[in-house]
């Protein structure tokens, strides 16, 4: 078993994501112009077995734009670690040069200059060179998804992600485990499953009728000489954060006990090496590596993390590979009887112009995309201003979305779920209907509008503040804060949930939020069965046509204190 | 997240009790276990009670109770309008000491489960269990 000292220096000689250019040359031959491919996928391939990471692609076939978080804030424990360091401090805690394509790939900073100067990022044709790249140097290296696949574009929708599930295909995956692929429906997941040549991994699926086990939990794999177990988690709370009634007879949960005896099984089995490929979110498998012994590697998704060097949690390495494409890891791992004897990590980058795509996939997603490309490609409006989603609060898409129920749904507040998926729009680009869909695409999209006094509306924050700010993070879900628009509040994230939210204030009239009085409440994204109105990508669509181009003003309306 | 009228009067309801409630006993559950102990001190260890974090559904909430040895256990709902949920009483033929049920929460609470042991001596845990409105995750 390797040392937390041994770690800490294998950290700073191998890992990270200058690769084995050194600390910083990395960034400084990429300002000099001369970032290429090769320096992106060199890697000194070390010990006898290979892991492949990819996570949260969220149907995005194409490189994108992706902004990451401006305030990505942790509570309790965890407040000030990674993941929850953005912006600047984040630089300095990795040591990463601001201006830097890696400090453009990683942080929020000059986002949309930097954009303009290093291209989008990700593409599954540009993922497939990497992969391949890392499979010439180990054939054998495990390509392990952790889920948030089938889901999230406009060809992903209309083919029920028929489109996805093809080019992954020719990836050849050798597990995943799931989350947003349940908003497909139990029957269509099964469907997919029953085609796929790699196992759909769920230690904690359960039957909710029987309790009993619905998925495969784990698959073995003999490696570089050795017995590699790896177990998959999907997303522990389907049920609750996404509409129950698509996947009626599944239960889900964190089950710790189940995970231990999962692993206390494979080890018996002769496991050497024990790999957990969660969907938990970053915090939950933190939380589950102090708790469960026996778990070597964490290949952790959900809550879109991007960290450049592994996080070790007592015995245990957590890896965290970003989302929408943008990065891929590779671990490289060193097991010798039944030890864990040393590693080396590398958090891949892909700049999709500078890592050639690969011929065979890209076809395959043009293929793909071709029935739809004449709708999805037209024009609807313009941005001038930058269109995010990513943070804890608010992001300019959802303040464009939430705008867009107001006017077009004669609302006075608006709510629009935190998804940390969507990608970002720099200012200047054109709004094509495939970009409103990458921001809204799902399978219950109806935008509702009711009434709410002021006391449920502060009842609804709260409850979806202590989701994200429970400071013990088993019962946080991994979301962002319900985006609000036409209320402005302030926020205690500190507090206890009933507590965190004061100060709520009707914009247009500048009165506070009145707990007896009515309010009209536009949003989208109701898990209720039988939710009624338009689809939310169609009042998008209407008000953008409207507005032409879109100005936001930055919002200001929400105060944080308490972190 | 769509809510009549209705639904948002009951949401309110469980949500007030969500901010009175979690992580302590109230006085009926202290009644409960005092009744069922006599007063004895009640110590820890030896007893795992298996809930979910967050409720799937509030009206079907898979719960557990192990306590290896034990000749009866009591289940108490904190927050619910009755806290008595369950008491099992295990003989001297029992194969083991354990018990599973689904129960019913009024709203986020904490769960006490307090086992009698062979050698009459008490011990007790507890698990906090939410019942959230849920929909905003990912």
């Amino acid at each position: 078993m390797i040392s937390r000292r041994d770690f800490l220096q294998a950290t700073v000689a191998a890992s990270a994501i200058y690769g084995t250019s050194g600390v910083g040359n990395w960034a400084k031959l990429a300002a000099q112009q001369a970032l290429t491919q090769d320096q992106l996928l060199d890697f000194d391939t070390f010990g006898n077995i290979t892991l492949i990471h990819i996570c949260d692609v969220h149907g995005q076939m194409k490189p994108v734009y992706f902004r990451e978080p401006e305030i990505n804030l942790g509570v309790g424990a965890v407040n000030g670690m990674p993941p929850h360091v953005t912006g600047a401090d984040f630089l300095k805690m990795f040591n990463l040069t601001p201006g830097t394509p890696e400090a453009y790939a990683l942080s929020y900073t000059d986002f949309a200059s930097l954009a303009k100067g290093y291209g989008k990022m990700g593409g599954l044709d540009r993922m497939a060179t990497v992969i391949k790249s890392i499979r010439a140097a180990r054939p054998d290296a495990l390509l392990l998804d952790a889920g948030d696949t089938w889901h999230g574009s406009y060809t992903c929708l209309k083919t029920q992600a028929q489109d996805m599930v093809n080019v992954m295909n020719l990836m050849k995956p050798d597990a995943m485990t799931s989350h947003w692929e349940y908003t497909l429906g139990v029957d269509r997941v099964n469907e997919i499953v029953d085609t796929l040549d790699f196992p759909f991994l769920g230690a904690n699926v359960f039957d909710n009728e029987w309790d009993e086990p619905a998925l495969e939990p784990y698959k073995f794999f003999e490696r570089g000489g050795a017995k590699v177990a790896v177990i998959g988690q999907a997303f522990p709370y389907l049920p609750i954060a996404n509409p129950n009634w698509m996947f009626p007879g599944l239960s889900f949960g964190v089950r710790e006990e189940r995970m231990r005896e999962v692993v206390a099984e494979v080890r018996a089995a002769g496991a050497d090496l024990v790999v957990l490929l969660s969907h938990n979110g970053f915090d939950v498998d933190r939380q589950l590596a102090t708790k469960v012994d026996g778990i070597d590697v964490i290949l952790t998704g959900h809550t879109h993390d991007a960290l450049p060097e592994p996080v070790l949690v007592n015995k245990t390495m957590l890896i965290a590979s970003g989302s929408n494409g943008k990065f891929v890891s590779r671990l490289d791992l060193d097991v010798r009887d039944g030890q864990l004897m040393g590693f080396r990590h590398k958090l891949i980058p892909v700049f999709s112009d500078v890592i050639e795509a690969d011929t065979e996939v890209a076809a395959a997603i043009e293929a793909e995309r071709a029935p739809y490309i004449d709708e999805m490609s037209e024009v609807i409006g313009h941005t001038d201003s930058l269109l995010y989603r990513r943070g804890n609060f608010n992001g300019t898409w959802d303040d464009l979305i939430c705008n867009a129920l107001i006017d077009e749904r004669e609302a006075d507040i608006a709510l629009s779920p935190g998804f940390r998926w969507g990608p970002s729009l720099l200012p200047g680009d054109a709004i094509t209907r495939e970009d409103i869909y990458n921001a809204t695409a799902m399978t219950y999209p109806n935008a509702y509008r009711s009434e709410m006094s002021g006391e449920t509306i502060k009842t609804i924050l709260e409850d979806v503040a202590d989701n994200l700010f429970n400071p013990d993070p088993y019962y946080q879900q991994g979301g962002d804060m319900v985006r609000v628009g036409g209320m402005g509040y302030h926020i205690d994230v500190s507090k206890p949930q009933g507590e965190r939210l004061t100060n709520m204030t009707v914009l247009k009239t500048g009165e506070a939020v009145d707990p007896a009085k009515t309010y009209v409440v536009a949003g989208w994204a109701s898990v209720r069965e039988g939710t009624e109105g338009p689809e939310i990508w169609n009042v998008v669509e209407d008000y953008i046509k409207r507005k032409g181009t879109i100005q936001l003003d930055p919002n200001t309306s929400v105060k944080v204190t308490g972190a | 997240m769509e809510l009549t009228r209705r639904n948002a009067l009951a949401i309110g309801a469980g949500a007030f009790a969500a901010t009175i409630l979690p992580f302590q006993a109230f006085a009926a559950a202290d009644e409960a276990i005092a009744a069922f102990t006599g007063g004895a001190d009640v110590g820890e260890g030896g007893i795992t009670l298996t809930s979910p974090e967050i409720a799937e559904n509030g009206n079907t909430v898979p719960v557990s109770v192990d306590a290896p040895g034990a000749v009866s256990i009591i289940l108490l709902a904190a927050g619910n309008p009755d806290p008595a949920v369950a008491t099992a009483n295990f003989g001297a033929l029992a194969a083991k000491q354990s018990v599973a049920m689904r129960i019913r929460l009024a709203g986020s609470q904490d769960i006490v489960a307090v086992a009698k042991m062979a050698d009459g001596s008490f011990v007790k845990t507890a698990n906090a269990i939410k019942v959230t409105i849920g929909g905003c995750g990912g």
